[in-house]
């Protein structure tokens, strides 16, 4: 289909796109990579009278490593975080996730701001934002500045905590800790497809951080013990996430494969991996 | 920039190595501006949603979904799409490779498929299967089963590498 009528304005600079958000509140969208918001506007899901490009926004196009995280910022492109090679040390669970993210021409253009705002509820980036205890950064032309945990933006299937008026000018990604093994898994029809289940992994000595992402209607994210008791809180977690029926995936499949991938992601033994 | 809605905007973009303008409203699609008004009818439209892959084209060099994109969106960027391959009537080593391992049928989805290997042999010069298959996961093709495919690029790969596309590419425009 072809997307209904829109005014589209190129942004120079963040403060214009702050200011049209201001102006224009529900009625304006922000085209950053348009992986998501291109279909919902050809498919005419989503009519709003003004677009908003941020992709030549170079304030938005910033990724650094500072104060204990990684902030990603509005326009960065999923690409950009592949290419980057310290990456793999800095954020591991991300550089382990990327790949799993759509496919390699939805990842030159996509974003990862601009999937955390879709927040749809199976995508790798707010799984990972979740899982470790990542913020999202709100601004707003009027408003103060807000930094929301992950786990309290993400409200539900395409819902968040962002409010009319306001741009997600960065995410932050908390940086590697020390003597913790960072793992990702998923389940597809197809590599590049949306996971059935996706399972992201913080493994520490003392328990298993693990979020589960595609079952809730939001990533989930808990901490597990390990050994004999571990089969037990996988099921107890796999039913906790209300799992549907669908086209894809029974709900009972979904809670199976939660409980496990889930165990042999968190036994399989640790490979001497790069850090 | 501000492009009223049911207007048409002035675009100016670099298509295969040439400066070309038209005027689109800002909902046109990349896709559609690139077939109507330029002429490049080597861009297939399918599910103008990014999930078929035949509308990939180049942008600025970098493999796109074109129906993901605005044709505002591409005013000064430059833009190759499937037209860009042969030269003078002489198809590319990577359009010969899809002839002889019969890697199209109807050919819907092969101009995407090749703006796709066009950018990814470039950042993975010598490909195994696996890379192959997973560069592929983002086309759809209901003809090949992707057999044929994978055997032309990986084979493509194999030839630039040992340098013998060239000579290839002269002698044998067309091999049915």
């Amino acid at each position: 289909m072809k997307a209904a009528s829109f005014d589209y304005v190129r942004a120079s600079s963040k403060k214009e796109v702050l200011q049209l958000l201001h102006e224009h509140g529900e009625d304006a969208r922000v085209l950053a990579g348009g992986q998501s918001l291109m279909a919902t506007l050809n498919m005419r899901l989503t009519q709003p009278k003004v677009v908003i490009d941020i992709n030549r926004v170079d304030e938005l196009n910033r990724i650094r490593n500072e104060s204990g995280h990684l902030a990603v910022g509005a326009a960065v492109r999923q690409v950009q975080l592949t290419d980057r090679a310290e990456l793999a040390r800095e954020v591991p669970l991300l550089a382990r996730a990327l790949p799993w993210i759509g496919h390699f021409q939805t990842r030159n253009r996509g974003t990862v701001c601009g999937s955390v705002a879709h927040a749809d509820p199976s995508a790798e980036i707010p799984l990972c934002l979740v899982t470790l205890g990542g913020t999202v950064v709100l601004e707003s032309l009027k408003g103060k500045r807000r930094e929301v945990p992950a786990a309290d933006f993400f409200q539900g299937l395409l819902t968040t905590d962002r409010k009319p008026g306001e741009l997600i000018s960065e995410v932050r990604f908390p940086l590697a800790e020390d003597g913790t093994d960072y793992r990702f898994q998923e389940i597809a029809m197809r590599h590049g497809d949306f996971a059935l289940v996706a399972l992201a992994l913080c493994l520490r000595a003392d328990g298993a951080h693990l979020g589960v992402g595609g079952v809730a209607d939001r990533p989930v994210a808990q901490t597990l013990p390990l050994g004999d008791d571990l089969p037990d809180a996988l099921n107890t977690l796999a039913w906790s996430l209300g799992a549907q029926d669908d086209v894809h995936a029974s709900a009972a499949y979904r809670r199976q494969l939660v409980r496990e991938l889930g165990q042999r992601l968190i036994e399989e033994p640790s490979h001497a991996r790069p850090r | 920039m501000h492009a009223p809605a049911e207007q048409r905007t002035e675009i100016e973009l670099e298509l295969n190595g040439e400066t070309r303008h038209g005027r689109a409203e800002p909902r046109t699609q990349l896709c559609d501006f690139l077939r109507h008004d330029l002429g490049a009818t080597g861009v297939h439209v399918g599910c103008e949603h990014g999930v078929c892959g035949a509308c990939t084209v180049l942008v600025d060099g970098v493999a796109s979904r074109s129906c993901l994109m605005l044709a505002v969106q591409a005013d000064g960027r430059r833009i190759d799409t499937v037209e860009s391959l042969a030269r003078d009537d002489v198809m590319n080593d990577l359009q010969q490779a899809f002839s002889r391992h019969h890697a199209l049928q109807c050919g819907f989805c092969t101009s995407g498929i090749l703006m796709s290997c066009v950018e990814f042999l470039q950042r993975v010069p010598a490909p195994d299967e696996a890379q192959v298959r997973d560069m592929l996961s983002g086309h759809l093709c209901r003809c090949t089963g992707y057999t044929g495919i994978v055997r032309a690029v990986l084979e493509v790969a194999r030839q630039r590498q040992s340098g013998e596309s060239q000579q290839n590419a002269s002698e044998k425009p067309y091999d049915v």
